[in-house]
């Protein structure tokens, strides 16, 4: 944690990617972290809650294990987007940004991650799995299960 | 001198070294005693420009017939600016975004009145689109956050979100660690918004879930202010401790007292 | 190639070109393979790993070479691997490669040159096997002057962009062009910004420079102004700039050394999504070696010029694609558009003169200088001059990114270059400009891909997005669910915007529901309307925009979905429903065994039958059907 906050001169202009490097590490920015962080910057807890809060990045209760992406790009759409994370809506039991209850998966629509030519496109875990569809989304869970 | 015309009238305004300190559009139409509505403004803040109620048409001698619709709180005037404050499509603009306030704040009296003058008694847009409102009668103009960062600098509000989630709250929404309970997010407020309750010897402040103890006058018992602001004001101005204990009845009092000891007293205030 | 020696004079330079020039040149066979992030998503590093363990193997390394590249824009058949120089041939181009087909690559094509038929891309309508890069339809039509060194070097290794006349623009402004004859240059070129609102880059430059004056540029890092490079690609559906950084970072870089020195400045940044990671990784990259090599920092090539730049990362707000968010998130606040009407090249980031450029723009820079404004100015159309990336996505079929001149038809982008509509289905509609931009109906295709005829038709050319949709796109739908992404990106500080698209959206939801009513679409114009003239900032301003076009064009599917309650795409699921056509259907059993619901029943070897107030519409039933037994309607 300490490498984290040392890696960065504290200037204002460097709030954003310090905030980005802790949610990377811990999968999200807790009460505490996001206090230690106006802290260090100086800066008003309030102005660094705001950041938290405004920017989709970040969240504020911790995500699932694995974090499945489901793009929603104008391409994607036109190719049937809607109906794989309806599919996935249904098979976890969660709207796009929640986490199942027992922390397993958390499911997001995503802004156009570009790689179109694959679309329909389902990322978990940061590993692409283009050509998706309402068939094969649920064998592809069984993976991760 | 920079010539405006505004509504037909010809306005003289002083010109100023940097277009970005020149007088806006709303200040010279205000000492022009032409009125703008507005609910986003306040003089002692930065424009913010977030309510457009304050749009006005303008259109300069080389664009010929094309015009623009800019809000008027924010707009810094050139010479030979031509401003229109009531035309077709400043009032068109004027009842939409009215109409959508009504929407949003159906129970607000402000915005009902202010709708009234423009003629519009209803909305046709659903008020049931609205998240269960934290703040009832909050048009998110911003005016309370920004006090409390220019004016008072404790920043103890903000916004939280983004887009139809917007909201104003203390961080985490839980009480501010840091609001003087000092009222002046209440007093900018247009909509009344904010609550500010004093129950015997307790103020509370709605937007910041804040409560604190309130001070009595030394000299009559009366609650005067609130004890974080009494401790900010006392570290601020050192030298008038003895005054700053006393509430305002009293301190003038005071005051005067000491004036009457004459000139040489005054040095000891 | 090791050189860590900072460069320290022009000549040292061009010394060190002509090294990397022989370098490059050397008489062997280059395998490159697309490494960009669409093709790696597919395999292409076990292609490349595959290859080099191949070449080791072999002992092929003195005859024999790969190279790592970014993305070659042909999307739809990555991956690909594009041999160079073997002899006896122009090139071939093998598509759709894994990593099984490597072993083959290089005993018979490389050792043999018998080229391998199946890894050839197959014309659609010739039905031949074309077996090099320039014959390919899709890249015949192009013109590909930013795009199309990314097939041809390493974007993580310096050498390689010197090696083809990189940084020599630079290196000629700094020796023989002073500020203003660059500011004259850029402006006779007739070069407009491509992030999307199109201003004459020339007239930025110069009003920037007026304001940072005529201080001198000495040799401390404190600065007069700003550049920025706007890298922040939110628009669903586009990836160039991303393709861009990617593959070749050091042009975006050049441009912006050459913008920097013209205004006067020593400071810069570029603000990319942090969903682009590639992207930020290679151009760190190329800054690092750029600085080690006296092109960037203190005393670049031992001039006076002083420069250096700054990586800053998105946090997914599409909005801080608009500059004055972009430079709040920049300063650590919250993305919210400002609403000074100061320009930026006045007052900008920090208070500054500011120049900001999106990432085409500045790479277009280095290519102006060194063929000259009259060049570049042949190029396009009277007013759009230049070429333009376009991402040709969706319902077409060469997915991928297109460079052409300005003032091409939408037709040839979307035919000759494009491939037309795939499954023989036909053309609706192209979405360009992204959720700021229009739906263009099929009887527009005849428009020349310009800044003023995309605009004059309601749309606009945006940052390069265009999205092909077919007779199976609802476009109720289409304008939908632009509107519900830019009322998820919506900042929420203006009335307009925040309110007024919130009830557009709601009234179109109902459409798609089934519950339109009389009157809605006078009301979605009208709102649509009045958002666009009183919102705060560009994108409140432009976000009714695909709603006004499809209503503009495809008027009647309105009509239809709320006078007679029908999606004539038989997309909206309240208005369509799923049946078994009994003729077609022998009884298989697939859609009961797949269906989630279990919505449909029957007995095995006999017609099967739906159970309406089960099905959810999901669709696997129709996707499984081998007898083609379902109907939507």
């Amino acid at each position: 944690m300490k490498d984290i906050f040392n890696k960065y001169e504290k200037k204002d202009e460097n709030i954003l990617g310090l905030l980005e490097d802790i949610q990377t590490e811990f999968n999200y920015l807790s009460e505490e972290n996001i206090r230690k962080v106006a802290e260090a910057f100086g800066v008003p807890l309030s102005r660094i809650f705001g950041i938290s809060t405004f920017y989709k990045s970040f969240s504020l209760t911790p995500k699932g294990k694995h974090i499945i992406w489901v793009c929603s790009g104008t391409a994607c759409h036109v190719r049937g987007a809607p109906k794989i994370s309806d599919r996935l809506t249904q098979l976890l039991g969660i709207e796009p940004g929640g986490t199942t209850p027992d922390n397993q998966f958390t499911l997001e629509t995503v802004n156009c991650l570009g790689a179109c030519a694959l679309g329909p496109l389902v990322v978990i875990d940061g590993k692409y799995h283009g050509k998706m569809s309402v068939d094969k989304i649920e064998k592809l869970l069984q993976d991760y299960k | 001198m920079h010539k405006i015309n505004i509504d037909g009238q010809t306005v003289e305004v002083e010109p100023h070294r940097q277009s970005s300190t020149e007088k806006t559009i709303l200040e010279v139409a205000k000492s022009a005693g032409i009125y703008i509505p507005t609910l986003c403004y306040h003089p002692a803040l930065e424009p913010y420009g977030a309510c457009r109620l304050c749009l006005v048409e303008i259109t300069k001698p080389e664009w010929k017939e094309w015009s623009k619709l800019v809000v008027s709180c924010a707009y810094h005037v050139e010479n030979n600016l031509i401003v229109k404050t009531s035309s077709e499509k400043v009032i068109k603009a004027r009842k939409f975004i009215l109409e959508l306030l009504l929407a949003r704040v159906p129970e607000s009296d402000v915005i009902q009145k202010l709708a009234n003058q423009y003629g519009i008694t209803k909305t046709r847009f659903s008020s049931s689109l609205n998240p269960e409102p934290p703040t009832l009668n909050c048009i998110l103009c911003g005016l309370c956050v920004r006090v409390c960062d220019e004016i008072i600098g404790e920043n103890a509000i903000c916004f939280a979100y983004r887009g139809a989630n917007r909201e104003v709250m203390a961080p985490f929404n839980k009480p501010s660690e840091v609001c003087l309970t000092c009222g002046a997010c209440a007093f900018v407020c247009p909509m009344g918004a904010i609550k500010i309750e004093d129950i015997v010897d307790i103020r509370k402040i709605s937007i910041s879930k804040t409560e604190a103890s309130l001070v009595r006058c030394k000299n009559c018992g009366v609650t005067f202010t609130a004890l974080p602001v009494s401790e900010k004001v006392k570290k601020k101005f050192q030298t008038l401790q003895e005054l700053l204990e006393l509430c305002q009845k009293c301190r003038r009092k005071k005051t005067i007292e000491k004036l009457s000891y004459g000139p040489m007293a005054i040095r000891n205030i | 190639m090791n050189n860590t020696k900072k460069l320290a004079s022009i000549s040292e330079f061009e010394n060190l070109a002509n090294r990397c020039i022989s370098a490059k040149s050397k008489d062997i066979a280059v395998i490159s393979v697309c490494c960009g992030t669409g093709c790696t998503a597919s395999g292409a590093l076990d292609v490349l790993a595959r290859l080099r363990e191949e070449i080791e193997k072999r002992k092929l390394d003195t005859t024999t070479d790969t190279l790592f590249t970014g993305c070659h824009g042909f999307c739809e058949r990555g991956p690909l691997v594009v041999i160079r120089n073997l002899k006896g041939n122009k090139n071939i181009f093998y598509q759709q490669v894994k990593p099984e087909d490597v072993a083959e690559i290089i005993s018979e094509t490389v050792l043999t040159g018998k080229i391998i038929g199946r890894l050839l891309y197959i014309d659609p309508t010739t039905k031949n096997k074309i077996i090099s890069e320039e014959e390919l339809p899709f890249y015949k039509n192009q013109k590909r002057l930013l795009f199309g060194s990314n097939g041809k070097i390493d974007p993580t290794s310096i050498e390689y962009y010197i090696a083809i006349g990189g940084y020599s623009a630079l290196g000629k402004v700094l020796t023989s062009m002073t500020p203003q004859r660059v500011i004259e240059e850029i402006k006779k070129s007739g070069l407009r910004g491509r992030g999307g609102a199109g201003f004459p880059t020339g007239r930025k430059w110069e009003s920037c420079r007026k304001a940072v004056g005529d201080s001198p540029n000495s040799g401390t890092l404190h600065t007069t102004g700003y550049v920025i490079c706007n890298a922040d690609e939110g628009d669903p559906g586009a990836f160039m700039d991303r393709s861009l950084l990617e593959g070749n970072p050091h042009s975006v870089l050049e441009g912006m050394i050459i913008g920097a020195y013209t205004i006067g400045v020593k400071l810069g940044y570029i603000y990319v999504r942090n969903e682009y990671p590639l992207a930020v990784k290679h151009f760190s990259i190329a800054l690092q070696q750029a600085r080690e090599h006296g092109l960037l920092g203190e005393n670049i090539l031992g001039t006076d010029l002083s420069f250096d730049i700054k990586i800053n990362r998105g946090a997914g707000a599409f909005v801080c694609g608009e500059s004055s968010a972009l430079r709040a998130s920049i300063e650590g606040r919250v993305g919210e558009p400002s609403v000074k009407y100061i320009h930026a090249t006045e007052k900008g980031l920090y208070n500054m003169p500011t120049v900001l450029n999106n990432v085409k723009t500045w790479a277009s820079v280095p290519l102006i200088i060194n063929n000259g404004a009259d060049w570049f100015s042949s190029i396009g159309t009277e007013k759009s001059k230049g070429t333009m990336i376009f991402s040709l996505v969706g319902k077409i079929n060469n997915t991928g990114l297109v460079e052409v001149p300005m003032g091409i038809t939408l037709r040839e982008m979307i035919y000759n270059i494009g491939g037309g509509i795939p499954g023989g289905k036909k053309f609706k509609a192209v979405q360009t400009g992204g959720p700021s931009g229009g739906c263009i109906p099929e009887k527009l295709l005849d428009l020349p891909v310009d800044y003023e005829a995309l605009t004059q038709a309601g749309s606009m050319m945006g940052s390069g997005g265009m999205i092909v949709m077919d007779e199976d796109t609802c476009m109720v739908e289409v304008a939908r669910y632009f509107l519900a992404f830019t009322q998820d990106e919506s900042c929420g500080k203006c009335t307009p915007c925040r309110e007024g698209t919130k009830h557009m959206l709601k009234i179109l939801t109902n459409i798609t529901k089934g519950k339109g009513r009389e009157g809605d679409i006078e009301l979605l114009e009208e709102i649509g309307n009045m958002v666009k003239d009183t919102a705060l900032c560009a994108l409140g301003n432009s976000a009714p925009n695909p709603a006004l076009t499809t209503i503009k064009y495809f008027r009647d599917e309105y009509e239809s979905h709320i006078n007679q309650k029908k999606c004539p795409a038989k997309v909206c699921k309240s208005l369509i429903k799923y049946s078994v056509i009994t003729d077609k259907c022998n009884g298989c059993h697939l859609c009961f065994v797949k269906c989630p619901e279990k919505a449909i029943t029957g007995t095995a070897k006999k017609p099967h039958i739906i159970i309406r107030e089960k099905c959810v519409k999901c669709g696997i039933c129709f996707d499984v059907c081998k007898q083609d037994a379902i109907k939507i309607e």
